[in-house]
């Protein structure tokens, strides 16, 4: 069972997702996608620990051994990166029963979670492979389950938005395929650690170079960086509740993740960042997306796309780390990959109890929130801090590690840039909480009257989660550690 | 053991009076200043074993690798915690009197986050490294929030807003690339006796670092970053007391003071000169701000800024790197503590029994509030330095540590602020007493008269502390020496 | 000049894709965008197909004996792994036409347009109706 583990982590909800249809009920379709978050979450703590233990855990697919069958190799980073996207769907999990219930339509709610567990699947199967194709099958797996999952929004801009993900979705994908395809020209092989060995031969050929480029613009489509961002905000404020929070918190990172492999392992950083300017051009963008995306969230109205703004700066964050390439900047994007995972799902799931019990996700909606659902309110404030990066929340640790990296590179503006992002999200985060406050409710929105069982238990677990990465880091700040380093060896 | 029971109590003091409530207010009350008095208790019997060389110390846990939460108790530390924790429970019970007399609403969750504020205050002064420091630093912040926004109206928010932006802005944008870039050079953020950095960078570095801790710690209110001290005191009297005169701003230059001297070292520092520019900026805040003082007429708000002119002599005595001037610095955290503290307490005392908030309008109030105002009287002259009051001597100190340090413009610009001192505090007391109560206000039939006991008790205390002070300075120096030596 | 024939496929390819991303990004008729989204994936195929291209090869089919298979060194197979990849992303980009068509069908049924600016114009006019009613 176990020597199978890291196969099955992704084979469990590409399983669950045919009976989950077949099956053609809501009830069972949210428990076995419960169930196969679960299982996943478990099979992907014990890989990790296995990882910490013994090392890099290798799996042959169907028993063809590597270069020629396709490997599932799991260090520390893709083990953390899997533990982060499993574990996000066990917390989003709860919320989802009562959120998907109240927004989508009944006869299409097993079909919610048949997505749910395919883009689970997708995402997983991203994280875990070592073959260059796989990557690309993966993230069509993922990405094609959640144009279906934005388009079971409420409203018919949903829709829309989710035909504009697709068009810019496929366009990244097919970049990717093209990157990959010049990569098995140049190398003839696609498992990740043969091209790693052989790609230095090939370092000054203009078909790597142009690789690399296909490469880094369909993941930055993916990952949704300045200025390939536009699917972003539409597709967060318009797909449900529950797909937001979840897809917010792992779909961008899993892409982040890819960027970092491709990066450091599969390229090298002699090719990315030493003989192409990769590294500046990503520091240029991140430093521009954390400026405008905080910038643009301190003047929305409504609620989610003030998250989705607010995720396009944090992703700016992630992605300096990356661009930095060095081994401390690696561990910071992973650090703040999980950081931003949990508190942006908080932040989405508060923005989903207030559409569950108000109807709206105007700001409007969170005037008075503070005496209307204090429990919701309080969860609010805690991610929120976490955002911004308060000290013993999660965000602070993934900032001290990146400011920590910037400092040893001595890249001084990006450091005070992402400093002034941190500060805008200050005030965007302290106008939502000052309307919870201070305002007076809104009258003339009616009010349910409960939050769901669920989402309490979502959002306790994942403001309880903030601060205890704050205090106590030092295992995931350790595991992300060895992973940046790991990443740089495996490239070398 | 004692260090966790000092950090905790505060917070089992926030915890009893959420259960306490609204309902059993005087169980509530009193349960604050048990805490209070609890507190002091535990912080005073730690001076005697500290003095004997004693630092106990406490490692929670690692927060990242390497870096702990961790607190030591050395004998700075304890100088600023005896203040706050010795300050706690006189203003608690001022607060019971100004809160009940004034009717104000949200007392429960008014004395909760006072307590929390408490909590965070002794964690900055136990912190043994930077990061610790740091987290106590932004609770302390983020507690006191609540508080200054009290009320709840327009006014409050805007101050609430300039408070918390200013605090942060310094705090993320300057405090913490400090930290992180000493954590860079040093490969740890421990205090320790004789600074961490010697010989780890060049001048100009270490005068760029300075200048970022100097500024970043936002809570000295070092200018151009002191816009939030006024901006604060639309809070309640109380939170102006005790959290604007003493535990925010004291922790703030108690932070300037320990990365002084723990961080850099004074030896290091003077040898390499990278205090000098703050010296000017410091000295410059201590002119600036006292002429601004004059021109205000509100009383809080001269009161405010006299409170950023005094913690720039505190800045000063640390930017001069000599132990004397330090130990100066040191005695000024408690000289001016408990002047402003009972200032502030007149000036609660004034507004809730007469809702007089200008000085202006002070005529002649002096006979119908003769302790108030007496009280006033001998805060200011502790303030201004006259003795036999306790702030004569870290003047004293100060001046001296100036000469010490070579720096002679400095003792005149000690001298030239202790004149304008006297100018914006004395005519306040000479208002009061002097001058004839206004013509439309004899015929007022509520002669409102002197304030309630709880409001008259602390100030009288804290007035004769100032004097006492100037009696028993002997064991807080000895115990700032036993720090910088 | 042989250089230059030889990659003809890579400059049928290079042509393709930008047909194909032109397409996508210049009209605002969706179905327009999904024909020129599925060129732009061809295009792609074709360059794998090319890749596993080998003068004079055959079909890479080895006759089976007694379970193993009997690989003649004296016949050029071209190269199987790019066809097999591409079968896969040819899977992938049928499902992606797939949705993106299913996509259309339910924004022409309520929006009663399949061109994106009129869409995006009437979410607008709501946008600036619900503006002042409120």
């Amino acid at each position: 069972m176990m020597q199978h583990a890291p196969a099955l982590i992704v084979l469990i909800p590409m399983l669950l997702a045919p009976l989950v249809a077949m099956l053609r009920s809501p009830g069972a379709g949210w428990a076995l996608f419960t169930a196969g978050a679960a299982g996943s979450f478990a099979l992907s703590i014990l890989v990790l620990e296995q990882v910490w233990s013994g090392g890099v855990v290798s799996y042959a697919m169907g028993g063809w051994v590597p270069p020629f069958g396709i490997e599932y190799r799991i260090d520390l980073a893709n083990g953390l990166v899997l533990a982060v996207v499993s574990g996000i769907a066990l917390l989003v999990a709860p919320f989802a029963r009562a959120s998907v219930a109240h927004e989508i339509s009944e006869p299409r709610q097993y079909l919610f979670y048949a997505c749910m567990l395919l883009c689970l699947c997708g995402l997983l199967g991203i994280a875990a492979t070592g073959d260059a194709f796989n990557v690309f099958v993966f993230l069509e797996i993922s990405s094609l389950s959640a144009y279906g999952l934005i388009a079971m929004g409420r409203s018919r801009r949903a829709l829309l938005a989710s035909f504009q993900y697709l068009v810019m979705g496929t366009v990244g994908g097919t970049f990717l395929l093209i990157g990959i395809g010049l990569l098995y020209a140049v190398t003839g092989t696609l498992n990740m650690a043969d091209i790693a060995e052989r790609l230095p031969a090939t370092y000054d050929s203009r078909v790597t170079h142009a690789a690399v480029a296909f490469i880094f613009v369909g993941l930055s489509i993916k990952v949704a960086l300045f200025p390939l961002h536009q699917w972003l905000p539409s597709a967060y404020a318009e797909a449900p509740s529950a797909v937001t929070a979840f897809m917010a918190a792992t779909a961008t990172k899993v892409a982040a993740y890819a960027m970092l492999r491709f990066a450091d392992t599969v390229l090298g950083e002699a090719l990315v960042f030493e003989q192409l300017p990769v590294g500046e051009i990503g520091v240029l963008l991140a430093c521009v997306a954390m400026i405008a995306g905080s910038l643009v969230a301190i003047f929305q109205q409504d609620l989610k796309l003030l998250l989705a703004y607010s995720s396009l700066a944090q992703i700016g964050y992630i992605v300096l780390g990356i661009a930095l390439g060095t081994a401390d900047g690696a561990s910071a994007g992973l650090l703040h990959v999980v950081a931003h995972a949990v508190v942006k799902c908080g932040l989405f799931v508060v923005a989903g109890v207030v559409i569950y019990r108000l109807g709206s996700e105007r700001l409007d909606a969170l005037n008075g929130l503070a005496l209307r659902m204090p429990g919701v309110f309080a969860a609010l404030v805690i991610c929120g801090m976490g955002l911004v990066g308060v000290p013993a929340t999660a965000g602070f640790v993934s900032k001290w590690a990146l400011l920590q990296a910037l400092i040893a590179e001595q890249a001084w503006v990006a450091a005070f840039t992402m400093l002034g992002s941190s500060l805008m999200a200050v005030i965007y985060i302290g106008v939502l909480i000052e309307r919870a406050v201070f305002r007076a409710p809104d009258t003339s929105l009616s009010d349910t009257g409960i939050t769901p069982l669920g989402a309490k238990l979502s959002l306790a677990a994942l403001a309880v989660l903030t601060v205890l990465i704050g205090l106590w880091s030092d295992p995931i700040a350790q595991i992300a550690n060895g992973a940046g380093a790991g990443l740089f060896e495996a490239g070398r | 053991m004692n260090l966790l029971a000092i950090l905790l109590l505060p917070l089992l003091v926030a915890i009893g009076v959420g259960l306490f409530g609204e309902r059993a207010r005087n169980l509530r009350d009193g349960f604050t200043v048990l805490g209070g008095v609890v507190l002091a208790g535990l912080v005073a019997m730690q001076i005697a074993p500290v003095l004997a060389g004693v630092r106990p110390e406490l490692v929670l846990w690692d927060m990242l690798p390497g870096l702990a939460i961790a607190f030591r108790l050395e004998p700075l530390g304890l100088l600023f915690a005896c203040v706050a924790a010795g300050l706690w429970p006189i203003t608690s019970l001022y607060a019971f009197g100004y809160m009940r007399a004034h009717h104000e609403h949200n007392q429960t969750r008014f004395f909760i986050c006072f307590a929390i504020a408490i909590s965070a205050a002794m964690g900055i002064a136990l912190a043994a490294n930077l990061i610790t420091l740091f987290l106590f630093y932004e609770v302390l912040t983020l507690s006191t929030v609540p508080l200054v926004m009290h009320h709840g109206n327009e006014n409050a928010k805007a101050g609430g807003r300039t408070y918390l932006g200013v605090l942060l802005f310094t705090s993320i944008g300057l405090l913490l690339p400090a930290i992180v870039w000493t954590y860079h050079l040093a490969g740890t953020t421990d205090f320790a006796a004789g600074g961490i950095l010697t010989g780890l960078a060049s001048p100009q570095t270490l005068g760029v670092l300075y200048g970022l801790f100097l500024f970043g710690v936002g809570k000295a209110a070092l200018m151009p970053f002191h816009r939030w001290l006024p901006a604060a005191m639309v809070a309640p009297t109380p939170v102006s007391a005790l959290l604007h005169a003493v535990a925010v701003v004291k922790a703030g230059v108690f932070c300037v003071l320990k990365i002084t001297v723990l961080i850099f070292g004074l030896d290091m520092l003077a040898v390499a000169g990278a205090g000098q520019v703050m010296m000017v900026i410091a000295a410059f805040t201590i002119l600036a701000a006292s002429i601004v003082a004059m021109a205000q007429d509100n009383l809080k708000r001269r009161l405010a800024y006299s409170t950023i002119s005094q913690l720039a002599y505190i800045v000063l005595g640390a930017t001069l790197a000599s132990s004397v001037a330090a130990t100066g610095a040191g005695l000024h955290i408690v000289m001016h503590a408990l002047g402003k503290i009972t200032l502030f307490f007149c000036a609660g005392a004034i507004y809730v029994t007469h809702h007089k908030t200008n000085v202006s309008d002070l005529d002649g109030l002096g006979r119908q509030m003769p302790w108030t105002f007496a009280a006033f009287g001998l805060a200011s002259l502790s303030i201004i330095g006259l003795p036999p009051f306790g702030g004569m001597w870290s003047k004293w100190w100060l001046s001296l540590g100036a000469l010490d340090a070579g720096q002679a413009w400095v003792v005149a610009v000690l001298a030239v602020s202790s004149l304008l001192n006297i100018a914006y505090l004395l005519p306040i007391v000479v208002r009061g007493f002097l001058r004839p109560a206004p013509a439309d206000d004899q015929c007022d039939k509520h002669q409102h008269g002197e304030a309630n006991l709880a409001m008259v008790a602390p100030l009288t205390l804290t007035a004769l502390a100032c004097v006492a002070a100037f009696v028993f300075a002997g064991p807080i120096v000895a115990l700032l020496q036993e720090a910088i030596k | 000049m042989s250089d230059v024939l030889g990659f003809y496929p890579y400059i049928a390819v290079a042509i393709l894709l930008m047909i194909g991303l032109y397409t996508v990004m210049a009209h605002s008729n969706l179905v327009k965008k999904l024909i020129g989204l599925s060129v732009f994936q061809s295009a792609v195929f074709l360059m794998f197909i090319s890749l596993g291209r080998r003068d004079g090869g055959t079909a890479p089919i080895a006759p089976m004996e007694h379970g193993h298979a009997v690989v003649d060194p004296a016949i050029i197979y071209s190269h199987p792994l790019p066809h097999v990849l591409i079968l896969t992303a040819i899977v992938v980009g049928v499902a992606t036409t797939a949705v993106g068509l299913a996509l259309v069908v339910r924004i022409n049924e309520s929006y009663r347009s399949i061109e994106e600016r009129d869409a995006l114009a009437s979410d607008r006019k709501v946008d600036e109706q619900l503006d002042q009613a409120g």
